[in-house]
């Protein structure tokens, strides 16, 4: 009886909780926690705190909407040190898309620059490599899905199909957060992205070099969760800030106050 | 004036001997060798190679070269998505001589997936150029290197995991020609090994994906020269001439099998083992590590297909290693006779031209009640009887088994051809214009099975579609 009482009372105050902060339109919220991140052998554990993330990628006509706001991103105005020769080709004007694009494509051809000023003018921001990455190792039952086989072997797939940029959002189906898309249409843009080559916090600095060459990649590449991580860190260290892709979007995630933070 | 003359003779002298001593400097360290003027360098496809550089003088070499992921066949049926350098598996081939500086252009086309970097074996430097050559889709790197060692290099991609770049086809070769090049031969010829892995077992249809499993056990489904199945069979084989010195530049991009290289019938005269200076002599099977190479010389002597096989024969026959050299020209019987005869090897003794059988031929238990059915059982009579000289379309084999598909030899006699069939053929005969002397036993068919076979033969491959029966099976059967 008292068993079943405290369990109705947490119930009750996880109702309550959750009711406490309003989610975002367009976003879940995911609860953060400890994980050891997909790469490195030197890795360790991160901590993540609770956060927003938004369902899809930012899509092309939602891009438009963003442009038709703040003029200073539109491809010839754009300050070419925020964004290479690569930015927006695929537009045939200013503000308008080629025809042979369609509105609810990912969009791609963003700078680094771009895309977190997107976000910021949303109230939101980029979300962090490990943010990302936890949001990501979710399939749709569980939260941590890296040691499934078929999990990688999806991420995989993606990797060696063709034109998938072409692909209107939606069609993966969510994931346990409710977050789809972040496996099998574009690559994303994240906050931190360079730290992988650059910085030498997430790794001893005598090693950022042969990391994500042959001396690394030869370690522990009997597995294959390591395998699709690998490509998605590779992408990441080959890219520039001001760099525009073809196969890279992006989307944005929004920090919970800390009042309503229960992680920590 | 005499002095004068001794003078200008000795002057002479002088510079003549200057200049030729110039022009046979030579560097005791290829890092001093200097270079002059600039040059796009010339990338070429398998099978083939760029030209020699013959006596050129070191240069800056421009070598530009794109990344394309694109899909192909890897066999009948079978596509993959392959990564590339150049668009060809393998990639491009980079021909330089020692002491040039090439400036190396590599290009991430826009469309591709993923970020990639150039490993070359060939370089001295950390990562091959590897760190220098890291590039995303839609950009290009440059980076620079002095070739300061001749031989022949692997070049690979060694974006993590590298593993699986290279066995989806990141590979080629890199050749750095000795000062005044290699000796001249009169056919060149570029061949790179390699293995892959597949979601599905070999030959099975569709788009296949990269299984990373297999390839970490190293069960191939497929090994293939040159990227595929077949890309060096039938009208993809590579050709000389009789008379001829072939080099063939061999490499092994592996990922993960070790190649023994081996030519049916040919000797190889001279091997650059390994793609070094170390010359070995009269080789018969060859070993190339995978991510290693080596220059292949021999003079061919005889017409004929030569097969060009990784000689873990398995691999060959069943997994596509296989290629073909087809030599032209005129025969030479000293050196290879061809079949001479075909004895039929009795212990007991000789005398007996037939294959030892009762004349009691147990009939096929059914007779075939129409065309249709004598076509069908005739088609399997031939598959089992006639089909290993004759072929699978008739058309025999060339010197040894005269075709059936078009034959005037046949068309112009039932009879005579049922008489074949029943009593077997020795001596000269003349088909379709060709002279043949071999021979054919008699063969343990039924008359029924007689009539089918032929009916099948005569209605297949633009024969004269005669229908043959019973009844003149047993009429030929019974004239002598």
């Amino acid at each position: 009886m008292i068993k079943n009482q405290a369990s109705r009372l947490l119930f009750v105050l996880l109702v309550f909780q959750t009711m406490l902060y309003a989610q975002s339109e367009g976003m879940v919220s995911i609860k953060g926690s400890r994980y050891l991140p997909l790469y490195g052998r030197d890795s360790t554990v991160v901590a993540v705190k609770d956060f927003e993330m938004d369902v899809y990628p930012i899509t092309n006509s939602q891009y438009v909407d963003f442009i038709k706001k703040y003029p200073k991103w539109q491809k010839s105005k754009v300050i070419s040190l925020f964004a290479d020769k690569g930015y927006l080709v695929n537009w045939k004007s200013d503000t308008e898309l080629k025809d042979s694009e369609k509105p609810n494509s990912p969009v791609t051809y963003v700078s680094w620059f771009a895309a977190k000023d997107y976000c910021e003018c949303q109230g939101k921001r980029l979300p962090t490599i490990d943010e990302w990455e936890y949001v990501a190792m979710a399939d749709k039952t569980t939260k941590d899905a890296r040691v499934k086989p078929e999990y990688n072997a999806e991420i995989l797939a993606w990797y060696e199909a063709p034109r998938t940029n072409e692909n209107t959002i939606g069609l993966h189906p969510e994931n346990f957060w409710g977050v789809h898309d972040l496996h099998g249409l574009v690559w994303e843009w994240t906050l931190d992205f360079n730290s992988v080559l650059i910085s030498g916090e997430s790794r001893k600095d005598v090693d950022k070099d042969n990391n994500l060459f042959c001396g690394s990649a030869a370690v522990n590449a009997t597995d294959l969760m390591n395998y699709a991580a690998f490509m998605r860190y590779a992408i990441r260290g080959s890219l520039k800030a001001k760099y525009s892709m073809k196969n890279l979007g992006f989307r944005c995630v929004k920090d919970i106050p800390n009042e309503f933070n229960s992680s920590f | 004036m005499k002095t004068i003359l001794k003078l200008m003779t000795l002057i002479l002298a002088l510079t003549m001997f200057s200049c030729f001593n110039n022009k046979e400097t030579e560097y005791a360290n290829t890092e001093d060798i200097p270079v002059n003027r600039e040059m796009l360098a010339e990338l070429t496809s398998p099978p083939n190679v760029p030209t020699p550089i013959g006596r050129r003088k070191a240069k800056k070499l421009i070598v530009k070269m794109e990344i394309l992921e694109k899909v192909g066949e890897m066999t009948d049926g079978v596509e993959y998505m392959y990564w590339t350098f150049g668009g060809t598996v393998p990639g491009s081939f980079i021909r330089t001589r020692v002491g040039d500086e090439v400036e190396f252009h590599l290009q991430n086309h826009p469309d591709n997936k993923l970020p990639h970097n150039i490993d070359m074996h060939a370089v001295t430097g950390p990562g091959g150029g590897a760190e220098s050559s890291f590039v995303a889709p839609g950009h290009e790197k440059v980076f620079s290197f002095k070739t300061l060692n001749p031989g022949l290099y692997v070049y690979h991609c060694a974006t993590a995991p590298v593993g699986m770049h290279i066995a989806n086809g990141m590979y080629g070769l890199i050749l750095v020609e000795p000062e005044g090049g290699l000796p001249p031969v009169d056919k060149e010829y570029y061949i790179m090994q390699g293995d892959f892995y597949t979601k599905g077992a070999n030959g099975e249809r569709g788009l296949q994906p990269f299984d990373m499993q297999k390839a970490v056990d190293e069960k191939a489904d497929y090994v293939v020269f040159n990227g595929k199945v077949g890309a060096l069979t039938g009208d993809n084989a590579i050709t000389a001439k009789v008379g001829e010195t072939v080099r063939l530049f061999v490499g092994n991009g592996g990922p993960g099998l070790v190649s023994s290289f081996h030519v049916i019938g040919e000797i190889f005269d001279r091997v650059h083992v390994e793609g070094g200076d170390l010359i070995n002599e009269n080789v018969q099977t060859t070993l190339i590590p995978a991510g290693g190479a080596a220059m292949v010389e021999f003079r061919v002597d005889v017409p004929g297909t030569f097969i060009i096989v990784d000689h873990s024969i398995f691999r060959a026959f069943n997994k596509g290693a296989l290629g073909m050299l087809k030599v032209e020209g005129e025969e030479n019987k000293k050196i290879y006779s061809g079949e001479i005869r075909d004895d039929i090897y009795l212990p007991e003794g000789p005398g007996i031209q037939s294959m030892p059988t009762t004349d009691e031929v147990v009939a096929s238990e059914i007779p075939a009640k129409s065309f249709e059915e004598q076509m069908e059982f005739g088609k399997n009579a031939y598959m089992q009887t006639c089909f290993a000289c004759h072929q699978a379309e008739g058309q025999g084999i060339p010197n040894a088994f005269p075709p059936l598909a078009n034959s005037d030899y046949l068309n112009a006699d039932v009879d005579r051809a049922i008489g074949i069939v029943l009593r077997g053929k020795t001596g000269e005969i003349t088909v379709n214009g060709e002279k043949y002397n071999s021979v054919m036993t008699r063969q343990m068919l039924s008359t029924d099975e007689i009539a089918n076979v032929m009916t099948y033969v005569y209605n297949s491959w633009g024969n004269s579609k005669k229908v043959v029966t019973k009844e003149m099976v047993e009429k030929v059967k019974k004239s002598k």
